[in-house]
């Protein structure tokens, strides 16, 4: 079994690696982390405050969009163009297999993303402070926590693509991202609401990922560190929420129909 | 032992997300296929050819029935070591070269390491696609892509083979390759099923042919046999209009064009319609007997129903 | 087809998963704490982050606004002698969405009040209001805000009158505003006045904090009354008795009281040194007579205005 996974994890890397929205979004997001230098200019302490703020948000954002762009085309579009038929029908490869080999190989393809993404900006970071301190080992803890995000918006746009076409799933992982950024408000707000209320939104903010944890952008560009035990919590709630929105997925593509 | 074994499957759709109205994909069908046959499943569109490939590969859930294929159950995984599929207007990874799409079905399949080149180019020279097998998907014309859709369903060299309109696509001399090797692949021992709406391919493959509509079985037959149903008919080409009035009254049909005629009549009259010619001094051309097509079976069994009306069913 | 074994394991592993997914979200809630809210400190424009926020700047001005009362309320509840972020949260909320009334009035009562009712700042109080009448000319009741913050917390009942005067010139406003104004002219000293201010607050307000404030504001005006009258009693049985009272009991006995007097938490109220005090001066955090000597009273309203005097 784990020789098919790999085999599909691998394929969709490929997959994706060779397709040029790829590249397009990932120059892009380079391109502001070199603009984000320029704007600094202005005020010699701001230059590097600027140029975290600005570059690690432009990673964070435009990886979201890769990843759900990728996401959901390499199962939506799938489902859409019949590829998976040939995968799944004649060969041994069961739907649970194929849905976690698809998430393996996205994956992969954003970690290299993140990889891409964090070389420039590092050596834009470099350029700016002329040497790397202590503070920057915070900075590898942001985009840590940025590849957590990516993560977890690919899990979720792959839940949507098992059941939703690729223009609603896009939809879909987008107002989720939205949503989950402001989770902690969301609690709070439930925590002043009575009644009914309280337990429907509380529910609700409870369940909905958690993005807003995961941001630790400011935070860093003003050289607060991030608390160890944050790094080890979020890491355990992205594995756990992971997993179960991947068996969500699993349990909804097995009762599928494939028409 | 039979190669694919249908006991009443059915399938029956909802129409809406939140109607009551049933739509039947396919009424409840019983049929099997032998172990080294060429099978053929006739029918217009919609008649629930595509569907009762789905239904056998595990895409589409029955409602009711079961099936077995080479003896396993619907649903066994393991079986699908010895099944290949051709979906109909397949689609495939676009950035992927033909190799490596190949590669990646035979790794999947189970195929060994060791064999997978060799067997990859194999498939690839069987259908023609040789020449093209470093060039990335995206580039292929419709024809190439149905090769390739072809070369992935033998590449791991299956016992059964699922083909959905395998000839769609292809240029008439593609059509001939692909006939070929669906011959070549029978004669290797392979069981060959695949749905078609053109009869004539039919007619020269298939060992027995089903014919369904608006996802009814209409009839099973033996070629062979279907064809030698219709009695025989004699086409005479001759020239000489003068003759069409003494050759009508005896029974032919007669279609000219110019001076050139020719007329359809049954066996037995020939010999008077010959006298008649000589007789109008026409000269003739040619006497053909007519065979009987399988068309004629399909018509007869589809009858005047139309095939465009969705087939519904009360709830 | 998948089997019912299946369907109700993966059932049962997404209950487990989303169960422990939740336990999490509130660890983590804890250890992020008020990380969100230390980074207003950091955002040196409201300005920008209104560009940036690309229309939605409503829905963004009620998340802050979300965060204000959040913050407050942790704050209260801790008796914290600082509020921080207060201001910086209202700044964000208000330059968002300039209409959000609710944020001036909960600005104008929570940053003026002295810790820990409030972050003690009642020039920045009146900046916000300020504001608030600018970007809201029909808004009256910003007018009775601002009369507050000058009367109460920045001494001024000249400017507090003016306040309130022009308050009552604005289309709907009711006619307390006017009797306000009036009132501050010639009894700015005097606890009534108070008491009526804050009575017509506690009347025309709806946010849950601003009435309880308005509530415990009129409490402590009871407080500030009722110790008066006790003390001239007090001062009374002194002169004619020529002692101090070590009870209660001395003055119902003199027939100059007819029980022992309680305060409005239900406590007896204290007779030390023949000085009437409150038993828990922390259940009463804005009076200004019955305080144990050696605290502040920030305004002791004489006949005629203010005196600043410290208790010995």
């Amino acid at each position: 079994m784990t020789g098919r996974l790999w085999a599909i994890a691998y394929n969709t890397f490929r997959e994706a690696v060779r397709d040029r929205v790829l590249y397009n979004l990932v120059l892009f997001a380079l391109l502001i982390v070199g603009a984000s230098i320029i704007f600094g200019q202005v005020s010699i302490e701001i230059n590097r405050i600027v140029l975290i703020n600005l570059g690690l948000t432009a990673i964070s954002l435009f990886g979201i969009v890769i990843a759900i762009f990728i996401g959901i085309g390499l199962v939506s579009k799938e489902i859409d163009k019949k590829t998976l038929y040939t995968v799944l029908a004649a060969r041994p490869v069961r739907r649970r297999e194929f849905i976690a080999g698809k998430f393996l190989g996205l994956v992969m393809t954003l970690t290299v993303n993140a990889l891409l993404m964090s070389v420039g900006f590092f050596a834009a970071v470099l350029y700016v402070s002329h040497g790397l301190g202590r503070g920057d080992l915070q900075l590898v803890t942001a985009i840590y926590f940025i590849l957590l995000e990516f993560v977890l918006i690919t899990a979720l746009a792959l839940l949507f693509s098992t059941f939703s076409t690729p223009v609603f799933s896009s939809i879909f992982a987008f107002a989720i991202f939205a949503i989950g950024s402001f989770a902690e408000d969301l609690r709070s707000f439930a925590s002043m609401a009575t009644g009914a209320a309280h337990l429907v939104i509380s529910t609700a903010a409870y369940m909905v990922p958690n993005f807003a944890a995961l941001n630790v952008v400011s935070q860093v560009a003003h050289g607060t560190p991030v608390e160890p035990k944050l790094i080890l919590l979020n890491s355990l709630y992205v594995l756990v929420y992971t997993a179960a929105v991947l068996t969500a997925s699993v349990w909804i593509f097995e009762r599928r129909n494939l028409k | 032992m039979a190669a694919i074994e249908i006991q009443g499957l059915e399938k029956v759709y909802r129409t809406g997300f939140f109607s009551h109205k049933l739509k039947r994909g396919l009424m409840p069908l019983t049929l099997s296929v032998e172990e080294g046959e060429v099978f053929g499943c006739l029918g217009p569109n919609g008649a629930g050819k595509t569907t009762t490939l789905k239904l056998l590969l595990g895409l589409v859930f029955p409602t009711s029935g079961t099936a077995t294929i080479l003896g396993r159950p619907l649903g066994d995984i393991e079986v699908k070591h010895h099944i290949g599929y051709l979906p109909e207007q397949p689609y495939f990874y676009d950035h992927l070269t033909a190799v490596e799409l190949l590669d990646y079905y035979a790794r999947l399949s189970g195929v060994d390491a060791r064999e997978r080149k060799r067997k990859v180019e194999r498939a690839l020279s069987r259908v023609g696609m040789s020449d093209a097998a470093r060039t990335q998907l995206r580039k292929f014309s419709k024809g190439m892509l149905q090769r390739v859709g072809i070369a992935q369903a033998i590449v791991h060299d299956p016992k059964l083979l699922l083909l959905d309109e395998p000839m769609s696509g292809l240029d008439p001399i593609g059509r001939r390759e692909v006939r070929d090797l669906v011959q070549q692949l029978n004669e290797e021992g392979k069981t060959v099923f695949f749905s078609t709406h053109i009869l004539s391919d039919a007619e020269t493959l298939c060992d027995r042919v089903a014919v369904l509509n608006k996802g009814e079985l209409k009839g099973v037959g033996v070629v062979a046999d279907l064809l030698r149903e219709k009695l025989g008919e004699v086409e005479v080409v001759f020239s000489g209009a003068q003759a069409v009035a003494e050759l009508s009254s005896l029974g032919a049909l007669c279609h000219a064009t110019g001076d050139v005629v020719r007329a359809l009549l049954p066996e037995r009259s020939l010999e008077p319609v010959l006298a008649a010619l000589r007789k109008n001094q026409a000269r003739l051309i040619s006497v053909t007997p007519v065979q009987a097509t399988l068309e004629d079976y399909f018509l007869e069994r589809v009858g005047d129903e139309s095939p465009t009306k969705p087939n519904e069913v009360k709830a | 087809m998948t089997t019912v074994r299946a369907q109700t394991t993966y059932a049962l592993l997404l209950a487990l998963l989303l169960g422990a997914s939740t336990l999490l979200v509130r660890q983590i809630d804890q250890v992020r704490g008020d990380t969100v809210l230390q980074e207003m400190l950091y955002i040196p424009s409201p300005k920008v982050v209104k560009r940036l926020s690309l229309g939605y700047s409503g829905l963004l001005a009620d998340v802050y606004w979300t965060r204000v009362v959040q913050y407050f309320g942790e704050k209260h509840k801790a008796q914290s002698k600082h509020y921080l972020i207060l201001e910086p949260l209202l700044e964000m909320t208000t330059e968002l969405d300039p209409k959000l009334l609710p944020a001036y009035h909960f600005g104008s009562v929570f940053l003026a009040q002295k810790p820990p009712e409030g972050a003690g700042d009642p020039q920045a109080a009146a900046r916000l209001v300020e504001k608030g009448i600018r970007e809201n000319p029909g808004a009256w009741r910003l007018y009775y805000d601002l009369g507050y913050i000058y009367w109460l917390e920045l001494k001024d009942p000249a400017r507090a009158a003016d306040a309130f005067e022009r308050g009552s010139q604005v289309p709907g406003a009711l006619p307390w505003m006017h009797v306000m104004a009036a009132a501050l002219k010639a009894h700015a000293g005097e606890t009534e006045t108070a008491i009526y201010m804050w009575t017509n607050i506690l009347k025309t307000t709806e946010d849950k904090n601003l009435k309880a404030n308005a509530i415990s504001r009129l409490r402590c005006l009871r407080v500030d009354t009722e110790v008066k009258l006790l003390q001239d009693r007090v001062d009374v049985f002194m002169q004619k008795s020529g002692h101090k009272p070590a009870s209660w009991q001395e003055l119902i006995s003199a027939g100059l009281l007819r029980g022992a007097p309680k305060d409005p938490a239900s406590k007896a109220y204290q007779l030390a040194d023949g000085r009437v005090q409150v038993a828990q001066p922390d259940l009463f955090p804005f009076i200004t007579r019955g305080l144990p000597p050696g605290e502040e009273a920030g305004d002791l309203p004489t006949e005629k205005g203010f005196k600043s005097v410290k208790i010995k």
